[in-house]
C-alpha cells in the first residue's frame, strides 16, 4: 500500500476530505439511533426503578395516586393489530396471488402502482375517514350485524360507542394492507418457475399450484410480510386515538372502547404533570420501540431468507 | 447541484427575514374550558396591537401547568388552581413563583344526546355522582326519571364520557361531586386527572363536546359555551338549597358572589356549591397562570397590558359567549396584583 | 380419472382465483373511496379564503389555513436541511468508501430508526430540542420530521450510486480523476434522477406525520414568526378539527384533507413515474 503519510498531508488531498466527511455523516446516523435508545432508557428511570418488571403487567393507570402500570395499552394495542392483521391478511395475500400469478404484467404493475399510493395515504386523513365514516358504519352496520345474533360470546358484548377495539382494528387493517401485498407479491414473484410447473405438469390445477407448491414456498417471506404490517401496526398514532375511545381498560368485548400505547403517549405527554407521569409515558415509548425492534428485526430476517431461497442461493 | 443549494439558502433566508417581521410573539398554553373566550380575545387583542401575538394552543389545564413548569410556554392557563405542591415545584424549579390572574366565570354542564328527549332533564348530585361512578347504568333509573316527571326516558345504557386529558373541566367536576358525594370523593377523589370507574374519553372540551354529539345515548360534562355553541341540551343541577338550576350568567354569578368578597390573595379559590338560592352548583373561575418574574422586558409589558385590558374592555365581551364576567372585587383585587409581575 | 372430482376441483380453482382477484380490487379501491370521500367532503370547501386566511376564533364560522399550509412548507423546508445531507452524504460514504462492516452497522441504525413509530421520534425531539430551549419549535418538529427522512434518503442514495454502471466509473478513473472528482462529476449526476426522486418520496411521507408535530412544532393560530415559534401545520389542525364538534371546522378538516392527500400523491405519482424501472424503492 502507499507508504505512511502524515495525517495532515493525507487531509490535503481531496478524497480523504470526502472520505472523512462523509463518513462523520454516516456516522452521525449511528449516533442519533444510539442517543435515541440512551434517551428513552434514561428517560424513564424513575418509573423502571419504582415498578420494575411489574409495569408490563399492572392494568392500573391513575395520574392521582401515581400508579402506572402497562398492561391496559399493551392489552389495546395487541387487541387492535390482530384485529388488523385477521381482516388484512386474507385480503393482503389474496391479493397478492392475483397480481403475482393471475393478473399479466401490465396490469399487475398497474395495480401495484396504486396500492404503493395506498401505503402513501398519512395517517390522519385515515384518522379523519375512520371518524366520520367508520364510526358511524360500525354503530349503524357492523354493530346491529354482529351483535344481535353472535351477542353472547363475549367478543361481541355489551354496548356500541361506534369508537372501540373493533374500528380501530378495521382502520388498522386498510392501512397495512399495501404492505402485506408489496412484499409477498415480490416473494411470490421470486418463486422460480419450475416450481409451479412442476406441480402443473403433475396435473394440478391452477389454484392448487399457487397454494399448495407456490404460497408454501414463499411462506417464510409472506410470514416476514405479515410481520412488517404488524410493526406499522403497533406504531400507528393517529388514526388509532382517533377511534379507540381513549379509555385505559381491558375488556373482553370488540365494541368496547379501549386505548393503545401510542395513543396515549400522544394524549397526555404535554400535560403529565410530575415526573414519574412523564417518565412512564416515555417508558411506554420504550416497550414500544422493543416492540417494533424486535417485530421488524424478525420481519427482515424472514425476507431476506424467502428471496435467497427463491433466487437459489439459499441453504441447500 | 451548486444552484439548487444557493436556491435553498436563499428559500431560508428569504422565509427567516420575510417572517420576521419583528412582531411580538408569546405563547401560551392550558385549558379548553375558556378557550373559545381566550381565542376570540387574542384576536381582538392582536387587531389592536398588531404587533403583538399571543398564540394560545388549548391542551387541556393539565398540560398548561405542565408547560408553564417546564417553561416551554410563555403562561399558561387552567380551571383547576395549582395545588401547594405544583406551587412549590414551579418555585424550585424557577426560583420565584407563579401567579393566578382570574379571567372570567364559566360552568360545567351535564350536557347528553338522548334519541328523542330534547328537553331539559333535571340532575340531583346523586344522579350526576351515581352515573359517573358507574352505579347509575340506564337512562329510565329512577333516579333520573324521579326528578323529570313529564319526559319518557328510554331503557337504554348510558354512555358514559369524560376527560382523556388532564383538564381543569374535570377538576371542577370532581371537585363538585366530591363536595356533594362520600363515595365519590373516597373512590375517585378530585383532581385534573382521575382514574375514571367508567366512560369514554375525549380529548378537550371539543373532544368530549364531539363524542356526546355523535354517540347516541351519551351522557358528558362540557363548559357551558361548547353546548350552546353545537346546540347540544343541557340539564339543570340541583344546588345545596334545593333548586333545579340552569347554568346561565346570573347564576353563575351569583354562585360567585360569596367568593367574591372574600378572595384569597393568591385567587385560587372553589366555588362549587356555592350557598345561595339561584347558584349554578358547578361554576367556576379560570386562571391564568403567569410567572412573577419575566426577564424578557416586551413580553412583560406585553402580558401586563394584556391582562389590565383584559380585565376593563375585555369583559364586555364575556358574555357574548356565555362567560360571566369578573365581580367587581375581584377586578380590583387583581388589578394591584399585576404589579406583582416583575 | 374420475371427472366430477376433476370438475369440482377446476370449480374451485376458478372461484379461489376469483376470490383473490377481488381481493386485489378491493383493495385497490379502497384508494379511490378514499379520493373520492375527501372531494366529495371537501372539495366545496377548497376556495380562495381557504388558502389566504387565518383561523377565526373558535365557534366562528369561516377562516382558513393560511398558516398551516405555509407552517408545513417551511417544516419541510427544514426538514430536509436536517435529512438530506446526512442521508445523501452518508449514502455516498456507504457506496464509495466504506467496508462491509461498517457500511453493515450503518444500514442496520438506519433500518432501526426507520421503524421507530412516529410519535417516539416525537419523544425524541423533545427531549432533546425543545427542552433545553425551552421552546416548542418549527425547528424542533422540522428535526423530528428530518430525523424521519434519513434512513428512506440513506439507502435510496447507496442503492442508487451502486446502480451506476462500472463502465463510468472505470472511464473517469482511466482519464487520471481522483475518487472524490470521479464521484462528483459522474456517479451522483448519473443517479441523480433516482436520489432526487427518493427524496420527494421521502418528503412526502413525512408530510403526513402529525404525532412528531404534536409536542414539538405545537401549533400557532397565527403566523409562526421565524424558526424558533411554534407553528401550525396540516396535519395537526386537521387532527384537532376533525375532532372537534364545530361543523365549520370538519368541512375545513376535509378540504384540508384533500389538500394534504392530493399533494401527496401528486408527488408520489411524479417521483415513481420519473424513476426508471428496476430500481426497487426502500418501503417507507
Amino acid at each position: 500500500m502507499a507508504g505512511s503519510r502524515s495525517f495532515l498531508s493525507k487531509l490535503r488531498d481531496g478524497d480523504e476530505i470526502a472520505r472523512l466527511i462523509t463518513f462523520l455523516f454516516a456516522a452521525s446516523v449511528v449516533l442519533i439511533t444510539v442517543l435515541l435508545v440512551y434517551e428513552l432508557w434514561i428517560g424513564s428511570v424513575l418509573p423502571r426503578h419504582k415498578f420494575g418488571l411489574r409495569f408490563l403487567v399492572t392494568q392500573v393507570w391513575d395520574p392521582v395516586m401515581d400508579n402506572f402500570g402497562a398492561l391496559p395499552f399493551i392489552y389495546g394495542t395487541v387487541v387492535t393489530s390482530a384485529v388488523a392483521l385477521l381482516i388484512a391478511v386474507p385480503l393482503g395475500i389474496g391479493a397478492s396471488i392475483f397480481l403475482a400469478e393471475l393478473a399479466p404484467p401490465r396490469i399487475s404493475d398497474t395495480l401495484q402502482f396504486f396500492i404503493d399510493l395506498l401505503a402513501a395515504v398519512p395517517s390522519v386523513i385515515y384518522g379523519l375517514l375512520g371518524v366520520f365514516i367508520v364510526v358511524p358504519l360500525m354503530r349503524e352496520i357492523i354493530y346491529p350485524a354482529l351483535n344481535k345474533p353472535f351477542g353472547f360470546l363475549p367478543i361481541f358484548k355489551g354496548p356500541s360507542y361506534g369508537v372501540g377495539f373493533l374500528t380501530a382494528g378495521i382502520v388498522l387493517a386498510i392501512m397495512v394492507i399495501p404492505y402485506i401485498i408489496s412484499v409477498s407479491r415480490e416473494v411470490l414473484l421470486s418463486v422460480p418457475r419450475d416450481q409451479r410447473e412442476a406441480a402443473l405438469a403433475l396435473g394440478s390445477t391452477r389454484w392448487e399450484s399457487t397454494w399448495k407448491v407456490v404460497v408454501p414456498f414463499a411462506r417464510t417471506g409472506i410470514m416476514g410480510s405479515i410481520f412488517l404490517a404488524l410493526a406499522r401496526a403497533l406504531g400507528e398514532t393517529m388514526a388509532v386515538t382517533m377511534v379507540v375511545g381513549n379509555v385505559p381498560k381491558i375488556s373482553a368485548s370488540l365494541f368496547a372502547p379501549g386505548y393503545s400505547i401510542a395513543a396515549v403517549i400522544a394524549n397526555e405527554f404535554t400535560e403529565a404533570t410530575g415526573d414519574l407521569y412523564l417518565q412512564a409515558l416515555i417508558e411506554l415509548g420504550l416497550v414500544l420501540f422493543v416492540l417494533t425492534f424486535i417485530l421488524n428485526g424478525l420481519a427482515r430476517l424472514l425476507i431476506v431468507v424467502t428471496s435467497q431461497k427463491g433466487s437459489g442461493r439459499g441453504n441447500q | 447541484m451548486k444552484r439548487t443549494i444557493m436556491l435553498l439558502a436563499a428559500a431560508l433566508a428569504f422565509g427567516a427575514v420575510v417572517l420576521a417581521q419583528g412582531s411580538l410573539s408569546i405563547t401560551g398554553a392550558g385549558a379548553t374550558f375558556p378557550y373559545p373566550m381566550y381565542s376570540k380575545w387574542f384576536d381582538e387583542y392582536h387587531k389592536k396591537f398588531p404587533n403583538v401575538e399571543i398564540n394560545y394552543q388549548s391542551i387541556g389545564s393539565g398540560g398548561g401547568i405542565k408547560q408553564v413548569t417546564e417553561g416551554t410556554v410563555d403562561f399558561g392557563a387552567s380551571d383547576g388552581p395549582m395545588n401547594d405542591d405544583q406551587l412549590k415545584a414551579y418555585q424550585d424549579k424557577h426560583g420565584f413563583g407563579i401567579l393566578h390572574f382570574p379571567t372570567v366565570l364559566g360552568a360545567d354542564v351535564p350536557t347528553y344526546n338522548i334519541p328523542g328527549v330534547s328537553a331539559e332533564l333535571n340532575f340531583t348530585p346523586d344522579a350526576l355522582a351515581g352515573i359517573f361512578l358507574g352505579k347509575i347504568t340506564k337512562w329510565n333509573d329512577p333516579a333520573i326519571t324521579g326528578p323529570n316527571p313529564g319526559v319518557s326516558l328510554p331503557a337504554n345504557d348510558i354512555v358514559v364520557v369524560h376527560r382523556s386529558d388532564g383538564s381543569g373541566t374535570t377538576y371542577i367536576w370532581t371537585d363538585y361531586l366530591s363536595k356533594v358525594s362520600e363515595e365519590w370523593k373516597n373512590k375517585v377523589g378530585k383532581g385534573t386527572s382521575v382514574n375514571w370507574p367508567v366512560g369514554l374519553g375525549g380529548k378537550g372540551n371539543e373532544g368530549v363536546a364531539g363524542l356526546v354529539k355523535q354517540t347516541p345515548n351519551s351522557f358528558g360534562y362540557v363548559e357551558l359555551i361548547y353546548a350552546i355553541q353545537n346546540h347540544m341540551p343541557y340539564g339543570k343541577v340541583k344546588n345545596s338549597s334545593g333548586a333545579f338550576i340552569k347554568a346561565d350568567l346570573a347564576s353563575v354569578t351569583a354562585a360567585a358572589a360569596g367568593a367574591a368578597k372574600e378572595m384569597p390573595a393568591d385567587f385560587r379559590v372553589s366555588i362549587t356549591n356555592a350557598p345561595g338560592k339561584t347558584a349554578y352548583p358547578i361554576s367556576s373561575f379560570t386562571w391564568l397562570l403567569i410567572p412573577s418574574k419575566i426577564s424578557d422586558t416586551g413580553k412583560r409589558e406585553a402580558l401586563k397590558t394584556f391582562l389590565k385590558w383584559m380585565m376593563t374592555s375585555g369583559q364586555n365581551d364575556t358574555e357574548a359567549l356565555s362567560y360571566a364576567k369578573l365581580p367587581k372585587e375581584v377586578v380590583a383585587k387583581e388589578q394591584k396584583a399585576i404589579n406583582e409581575i416583575q | 380419472m374420475n371427472s366430477a372430482r376433476l370438475r369440482w376441483r377446476k370449480f374451485v380453482s376458478n372461484f379461489m382465483l376469483t376470490l383473490t382477484g377481488v381481493c386485489a380490487f378491493v383493495s385497490v379501491l379502497v384508494l379511490f373511496l378514499i379520493l373520492g370521500y375527501l372531494v366529495f367532503n371537501g372539495g366545496a370547501s377548497i376556495n380562495w379564503a381557504f388558502f389566504t386566511q387565518l383561523p377565526k376564533p373558535v365557534g366562528e364560522v369561516g377562516g382558513g389555513m393560511a398558516n398551516a399550509i405555509v407552517g408545513s412548507a417551511k417544516l419541510l423546508l427544514a426538514a430536509s436541511l436536517v435529512g438530506v445531507p446526512v442521508g445523501f452524504l452518508g449514502g455516498i460514504y456507504l457506496a464509495e468508501f466504506s467496508g462491509p462492516k461498517i457500511a453493515s452497522v450503518v444500514r442496520y441504525a438506519a433500518d432501526l430508526l426507520n421503524g421507530v413509530p412516529s410519535i417516539v421520534i416525537g419523544i425524541f425531539a423533545y427531549s432533546l430540542v425543545v427542552l433545553p430551549f425551552k421552546h416548542f419549535s418549527t425547528l424542533a418538529g422540522a428535526f423530528a420530521l428530518g430525523l424521519m427522512m434519513i434512513p428512506i434518503t440513506l439507502r435510496s442514495t447507496e442503492e442508487f450510486l451502486g446502480a451506476v454502471p462500472r463502465m463510468l466509473r472505470e472511464g473517469a478513473m482511466a482519464l487520471g480523476a481522483s475518487k472524490w472528482k470521479t464521484i462528483s462529476s459522474v456517479i451522483v449526476p448519473a443517479a441523480y434522477r433516482g436520489i432526487v426522486t427518493a427524496i420527494l418520496l421521502a418528503l412526502a411521507r413525512v408530510a403526513g406525520e402529525t404525532a412528531p408535530l404534536l409536542f414539538t412544532a405545537f401549533g400557532n393560530r397565527f403566523w409562526s414568526q421565524g424558526w424558533g415559534q411554534p407553528t401550525a401545520s396540516l396535519p395537526v389542525v386537521i387532527f384537532n378539527y376533525a375532532v372537534s364538534p364545530y361543523e365549520d371546522w370538519h368541512r375545513q378538516a376535509w378540504a384540508a384533507g384533500l389538500v394534504l392527500l392530493g399533494l401527496i400523491l401528486i408527488v408520489n405519482i411524479l417521483a415513481r413515474t420519473i424513476l426508471s424501472r428496476g430500481i426497487a424503492i426502500p418501503r417507507g
